[in-house]
């Protein structure tokens, strides 16, 4: 089976969840046999795994004639694409695009983040869509996440295969309810275009139900995975003479995020416990808001800020750790509580992320309770029951929850819409 | 023939009400009064008043001929006597009949038996105790919390001069026996063994109003016939099941005093009797020895302890309870005496069990927690707060060798004050009755445990027991005249 993917981020240079999900889904896909899977993203860099994946960067795709030869291609973008795809996707230029600024290969430059003219940036990604989806074959077109939406409508339209959407996050989760309506449209828009619908939680399929009207039977929740991790970060230890107890946020400094339920949870804590430290690790709009707030409460000497934190310094964050919570107030799934799990970190999380819907070994709390959340945390730094239990079944359970199975749920929603 | 015995249990643990992390050391009272006083209203209306009001019109329509036993928690009989004082007059009215045969247990519905002996017999004794004021019995057979049974359990029951004990239908302990026989312990062959028929039970507590059970709707005449199908050997029938499954868990509207209530005429057809356990062990003999090596009890499809000491959570909460133990019976303070009880109850570990799958869910509709992880840390809370206040009795510093061997002296102590108490009384006896020329009588304390409870009656009550045995001694003589004057 073929599918055609677009996608706005793959590992390994990532911004946020988005590319680990698509990663691991894609790897997983390819696990279980017998599928072709072509993967578009704005910008690639030329060391994403292509082992199980072609992929082809939206930046390389010609929508403008250039008389160009093979080895200049070849020296220009041979270490993202074969020279050869440049020209089969040259041939297939559908419209006269010379208006736009384009460079020397005729090709539209992409950020591959989330620049200010995000909104350009989808357009022209669905330009080149066309292209791409004229020239590579496939069964099923599957977009990830609201960016590429207008990118699969595009592709549905010139080939008229089925278009999967794959709803990662809705804006309802990003805004806390004030909805952009620009960003909704393309949801929406996405959605009702689509044939079927998948979500990362049932958390995130109520709300593509409830807020956006879709009919029920065409939204189906498919729960992330992890991938495993590699011995070289299992085997990341504790610094040596850390003798307090560590409790760790890490993620975007956001509202969506919770940062200031943890700042009071941990007000909570450090007033009866001593030998306790909090880390903030992260960046974002309400960081300054945080360290103001965490001096307010009186407990800035126990209460640290990281700044980003990325790749290995994460899970050296992680193996320091003795507890990870994630008091998200909307999280459509939420990957990070399954990798502090991998960590063999007890993990809390709040009652409206998804991935407590999958998880059995945590400790759930809404997201509010700061009391509890207290509770919890006093109870694993207190309890040594308590943290092995919730260590060793914590480990058990993540080892279980792996991308082939997710992938296979997929491949058989493929198949449903191929053979309807 | 054929005998049924049934048994119903009755338990409500004393509930912890939500203790956070902030009140270790300062709020030292640990209990949700209200959930308990709800929760045993509710089930006393629905299930304990009337099915004692079917039971006393069942005695009364069949006289003697029906008859069961009941085994009633120390915890669940206060919070009766706090909350519903009519329930315990009509189990004394009940227990009048002389049909209603009481059962032993530990006070607190604890897991006593696998962890603390002295605990355990403390508790019985006390339980005991409590039963006699109430309902006027010595309970002669025993059953443990949540039927928990072993080798161990079998011996230290034994030890205490029970009968018998009564005990769950295990298959990896009975392989392919049945548990229609009487049984004996094979660490104390001299104990019988009772063993509940879980299907039969089963059928009645958790099925009766299934819709989806092959067997629905099950009726007397059914029933009978079953138990009547049987092997003609297997003469004994157990039904063992919780009260509540009278009205609560089978409501009212399913039919289920109607069900009860009808047992008796189908039984009789049959001649199939109703026994209570001491009859039982009376009129049969035990088929064969039973050894169990490890604990098994009557809950969860593993019918094992790991619905209450299955994960590591349970483990460290049970272990480090009673690793206070010793030191809280040298405590004298009733209310660390009380929470000593209370904290023990069963159902504060069975909270924590994180099984997730059928058993689970039984787990969850019992508990009062949403989570095992939250039952764990409210339990752990109040645990800390109440070993402070041990603490505080007997610091830590002293630490358990020399707190034994001070308890040692102590028990010594007391056991040569009641040997010297003795004596004393025996010599003053001996003084008075001197010139009977009755030659003194040495005793030797064999049995150094049993005054220790009464220790001013017990020498009285010997004295005056004395006087008739001598006085047989020379009414004899008369006897063994007549018998010569007949010749």
């Amino acid at each position: 089976m073929k599918a055609l993917m677009f996608g706005w981020e793959f590992p390994p240079h990532i911004l946020g969840g988005l590319g680990t999900a698509s990663y691991g889904l894609t790897k997983g896909m390819w696990q279980n046999g017998d599928m072709d899977i072509t993967f578009v993203i704005p910008k690639p860099w030329g060391d994403e795994p292509k082992d199980f994946a072609n992929i082809i960067g939206a930046n390389s795709t010609p929508v403008a004639w250039r008389d160009v030869n093979w080895d200049y291609v070849q020296s220009r973008i041979g270490n993202v694409m074969d020279p050869q795809m440049y020209f089969n996707l040259r041939d297939h230029i559908y419209g006269d695009f010379n208006y736009m600024s384009t460079n020397d290969l005729g090709c539209i430059e992409f950020s591959g983040r989330y620049p200010e003219n995000l909104l350009e940036e989808i357009n022209n990604y669905s330009i080149v869509a066309g292209v791409i989806a004229r020239t590579v074959e496939c069964d099923v077109i599957h977009s990830h996440d609201w960016l590429t939406y207008p990118a699969g409508i595009h592709a549905k339209q010139v080939t008229g295969k089925p278009l999967v959407i794959h709803v990662h996050a809705t804006d309802f989760d990003r805004s806390r309810g004030n909805v952009n309506p620009t960003v909704f449209s393309i949801e929406k828009d996405g959605m009702n275009n689509a044939d079927h619908i998948i979500t990362v939680s049932n958390l995130t399929r109520r709300t593509v139900i409830e807020k956006y009207g879709i009919s029920p039977d065409k939204v189906t929740t498919v729960h992330n995975a992890v991938e495993p991790l590699s011995e070289e970060l299992l085997n990341l230890e504790a610094p040596p003479g850390k003798t307090s107890k560590v409790i760790t946020f890490l993620g975007r400094i956001t509202m969506q995020k919770g940062p200031e339920y943890f700042v009071e949870a941990a007000a909570q804590v450090l007033h009866k416990v001593n030998n306790a430290q909090f880390v903030m690790a992260g960046s974002g709009d309400m960081m300054d808001k945080m360290i103001r707030l965490a001096a307010k409460r009186d407990i800035a000497d126990r209460f640290h800020f990281t700044g980003f934190l990325k790749g290995k310094q994460v899970y050296e964050m992680l193996a320091a750790s003795d507890v990870y919570i994630m008091p998200s107030v909307s999280e459509p799934f939420g990957i990070s509580p399954l990798e502090a799990m991998q960590m063999g970190v007890p993990s809390i999380i709040s009652k409206q992320s998804g991935c407590a819907e999958i998880l059995d070994n945590v400790i759930k709390i809404d997201y509010w309770d700061t009391n509890a959340m207290a509770d919890a945390i006093y109870s694993i730094i207190k309890y040594p029951a308590m943290y092995n239990e919730l260590r060793e079944q914590g480990l058990a359970e993540v080892n279980q929850i792996t991308w082939d199975k997710a992938g296979a749920k997929v491949i058989n929603i493929y198949r449903n819409l191929i053979n309807r | 023939m054929r005998a049924i015995c049934f048994y119903f249990q009755i338990h409500q643990p004393f509930r912890l009400k939500h203790y956070r992390f902030f009140d270790i050391g300062n709020d030292h009272y640990y209990y949700d009064d209200f959930a308990d006083d709800d929760i045993i209203t509710r089930i006393a209306q629905r299930s304990y008043l009337p099915a004692n009001q079917m039971l006393l019109d069942m005695i009364k329509e069949h006289g003697k001929k029906f008859k069961v036993a009941f085994s009633i928690s120390g915890t669940a009989l206060e919070q009766l006597e706090q909350y519903v004082p009519e329930f315990i007059d009509s189990m004394k009215e009940l227990a009048e009949t002389g049909c209603v045969e009481f059962l032993s247990e530990t006070y607190a519905h604890s897991l006593s038996s696998l962890y603390d002996p002295d605990e355990f017999v403390a508790q019985v004794k006390a339980h005991d105790k409590k039963i006699f004021q109430l309902f006027g019995q010595h309970p002669k057979v025993f059953r443990n919390t949540e039927l928990i049974y072993d080798d161990d359990v079998a011996s230290m029951v034994y030890a205490m001069g029970f009968k018998a004990a009564i005990t769950a239908d295990a298959k990896h302990v009975l392989g392919w026996r049945s548990p229609n026989f009487l049984y004996c312990s094979a660490s104390a062959p001299k104990l019988k063994l009772l063993l509940k028929n879980g299907k039969l039970s089963d059928d009645i507590s958790f099925r009766f109003s299934n819709p989806e059970w092959a067997s629905y709707p099950l009726t007397a005449d059914k029933y009978i016939n079953w138990i009547n199908e049987l092997p003609q050997e297997e003469q004994l029938i157990n039904l063992f099941m919780n009260y509540d499954a009278l009205g609560e868990l089978q409501p009212r509207e399913s039919g289920i005093f109607e069900f009860i209530k009808a047992l008796p005429r189908f039984a009789a057809e049959h001649d199939i009797q109703f026994w209570t356990p001491s009859e039982v062990v009376s009129k049969f003999k035990p088929v064969a020895e039973l050894a169990v090596p490890y604990p098994m009890s009557w809950t969860d499809e593993a019918r094992d302890t790991s619905a209450w000491l299955g994960n590591t959570l349970q483990q460290e909460a049970v272990r480090k309870l009673y690793s206070i133990g010793e030191r809280v019976r040298l405590c004298t303070d009733r209310r660390i005496k009380q929470d000593w009880n209370y904290l023990q109850a069963s159902d504060h570990f069975f909270y924590m069990s994180t099984k997730h799958n059928d058993d689970g869910s039984v787990h969850s509709h019992y508990s009062p927690y949403d989570s095992p992880y939250t039952a764990f840390t409210n339990y752990m809370n109040v645990l800390s707060d109440f070993m402070t206040r041990v603490e505080e009795q007997y610091p830590a510093s002293i630490d358990n060798e020399e707190l034994n061997s001070l308890l040692l002296t102590i028990r010594n102590q007391e056991q040569e004050i009641e040997k010297l108490h003795r004596e004393v009384e025996m010599m003053r006896n001996n003084i008075v009755k001197d010139t009977t020329g009755d030659f003194p009588v040495d005793e030797e304390p064999v049995v150094v445990e049993q005054p220790v409870e009464e220790k001013p009656a017990a020498p009285v009550k010997k004295a005056p027991a004395k006087k008739p045995a001598a006085k047989k001694a020379p009414a004899k003589k008369p006897a063994a005249k007549k018998t010569s004057t007949k010749k």
